[in-house]
């Protein structure tokens, strides 16, 4: 980045933030004090080293990153509604690095790490639970495609198998691995190291740290316009006032076709709404999380004991993110093709996130043909697991001004040069 | 529900469609560069608001008809009435 790290007067805090700890929760629990705010408000500077459009975890693990890895923090994440209410506030949180490429399995299994390690850099719960994660093969081509899948994780050092139908049953005995099952399964693609955190944690925990290194978070405020002359980045101008800045990162889901194109840039994304719902909480029954690609379905429970359910992407290209009938009774239908024992479970609401579907089912990260113009979107249906090291590499990528080797493959030349990293077989339902 | 009108069948569930896409003019294979082909297959438009589309009605006519659809609220208007 031209302008280098930039020591900032004024900046009230600095370093890490404020721990939590058993004493500081008995005297907040005793005098019923107001708890500190996990991150402060600012005012909004008219000039900043960068500015990342868009507050989810992407967004704000970015920034961290820039502060804590690289020591540029006067930076500015914008956010039109409030932090992780977007993408990051949708998503089923499930985590897993058992892709089908190269490529996605290193990039990922990073990412999972960085996740492993999460609570103690950030000084932040963030509920990580590894209980293992399934993907039911219901057919003679799925079973193959798990195989191929293990077999590209076990190269890369990934703990992932193929197992039957008898260790399934032992894993979740409430699945139906009969014969006689509307959908037999046949086998399982089994990736312990796989689990489910606190989404709503992992956002809060990357802005309080950003926070305490000097990084502003600001929530209402809505990118209008990007200001470029001679092909490089001036600005941006906001709801709020206008932001002089050579560098921008676009962290946005559902809405990144719009601002990039703010910038000039064409992105290959189409936007889907993905529906979840999610049932009365009740005692915990099921310990992995279990995917069925044929079904279209995911199923976990959470550490509150609802279960989540995902499906995959809408019919239809669309921005709206109303639920649909047809969404709840097909999920019904299919959850109860695979657990019966559920026909009592009442769902307590549904929902829809915007999805940005790229046309390999891989994001698209790194720079662009505007200069100081970075993407990091396309995350489609699988953005939550890559936030941390989509944050780590674009933070780099910025600071340094080259293409980390970790996100190289996924850069927005390669639709022109016709080299895509196809992930279609383990990204499309597979969560 | 979303409903949309099939010019043949009239206003029925969304469910019953397939939906193919934004219209878009393909370019002719024998004479298209790379970069115009890829652009054509990887290049979508992705607009938030109206945009005309090709539907195919196939739980019951199976024709294929055109239709204008708002993606921020997917309201739909059929435009060519009778289409076969």
């Amino acid at each position: 980045m031209a302008a280098g790290a930039r020591a900032t007067a004024g900046r009230r805090r600095s370093g890490r933030p404020p721990r939590y700890s058993a004493f500081t929760l008995l005297r907040h629990g005793l005098s019923g004090e107001q708890w500190p705010r996990v991150w402060q408000e600012h005012p909004l500077q008219r000039s900043y080293d960068v500015v990342i459009v868009g507050g989810g975890v992407h967004g704000l693990a970015a920034a961290y990153y820039l502060a804590a890895n690289h020591g540029i923090t006067n930076v500015a994440v914008l956010d039109k509604g409030y932090i992780g209410g977007g993408g990051s506030g949708r998503s089923t949180a499930i985590l897993r690095s058992n892709y089908l490429t190269p490529e996605g399995v290193r990039f990922y299994d990073r990412s999972l790490h960085l996740y492993d390690h999460m609570a103690a850099s950030l000084g932040y719960n963030v509920m990580f639970s590894r209980r293992g994660h399934l993907t039911l093969a219901h057919n003679d081509a799925s079973l193959r495609t798990m195989r191929w899948r293990a077999e590209v994780n076990q190269i890369q050092g990934i703990d992932s198998d193929v197992i039957g139908p008898s260790e399934i049953r032992k894993l979740v005995p409430f699945l139906d691995v009969s014969e006689k099952a509307r959908y037999p399964i046949l086998g399982a693609l089994y990736h312990p190291p796989g689990g489910i955190i606190r989404h709503d944690a992992v956002v809060w925990g990357y802005a309080r740290a950003a926070d305490a290194l000097g990084v502003h978070v600001h929530q209402q405020t809505e990118v209008t316009a990007i200001d470029v002359v001679d092909g490089q980045v001036r600005g941006v101008r906001t709801n709020r006032g206008d932001i002089s800045t050579p560098v921008v990162l676009n962290c946005t889901a559902g809405w990144s076709t719009l601002v990039a194109e703010m910038a000039g840039v064409r992105l290959p994304i189409q936007t889907f709404p993905l529906q979840a719902a999610v049932t009365e909480p009740v005692r915990a029954f099921l310990h992995p999380v279990v995917v069925s690609g044929t079904l279209h379905v995911y199923v976990s429970q959470t550490d509150r004991g609802e279960l989540v359910f995902g499906a995959s992407v809408d019919p239809f290209a669309s921005y709206s993110t109303r639920g649909s009938l047809e969404f709840a009774e097909g999920l019904a239908g299919h959850v109860l093709a695979l657990m019966p024992g559920l026909s009592r479970m009442r769902l307590l609401r549904q929902w829809a996130g915007l999805c940005d579907m790229t046309p390999d089912f891989s994001p698209v990260m790194g720079g662009t043909e505007v200069a100081g113009f970075y993407v990091d979107v396309g995350w489609g249906t699988y953005g939550f697991k890559a936030g941390p090291v989509s944050g780590e590499a674009m933070a780099e990528c910025i600071a340094t001004g080259r293409t980390p080797e970790i996100i190289a493959a996924f850069g927005l030349n390669r639709f022109g040069e016709g080299f895509l990293v196809g992930e279609k077989g383990a990204a499309a339902v597979g969560h | 529900m979303i409903q949309i009108r099939c010019p043949w069948c009239g206003l029925r569930g969304a469910g019953e469609f397939r939906y193919t896409g934004d219209v878009r003019t393909r370019p002719d294979p024998a004479s298209v560069t790379p970069q115009e082909w890829r652009d054509y297959l990887y290049f979508p438009a992705n607009p938030c608001g109206p945009v005309v589309e090709t539907w195919y009605h196939r739980m019951g006519c199976r024709r294929f008809f055109t239709a204008e659809r708002d993606t921020a609220t997917n309201e739909v208007w059929t435009l060519e009435e009778g289409m076969r």
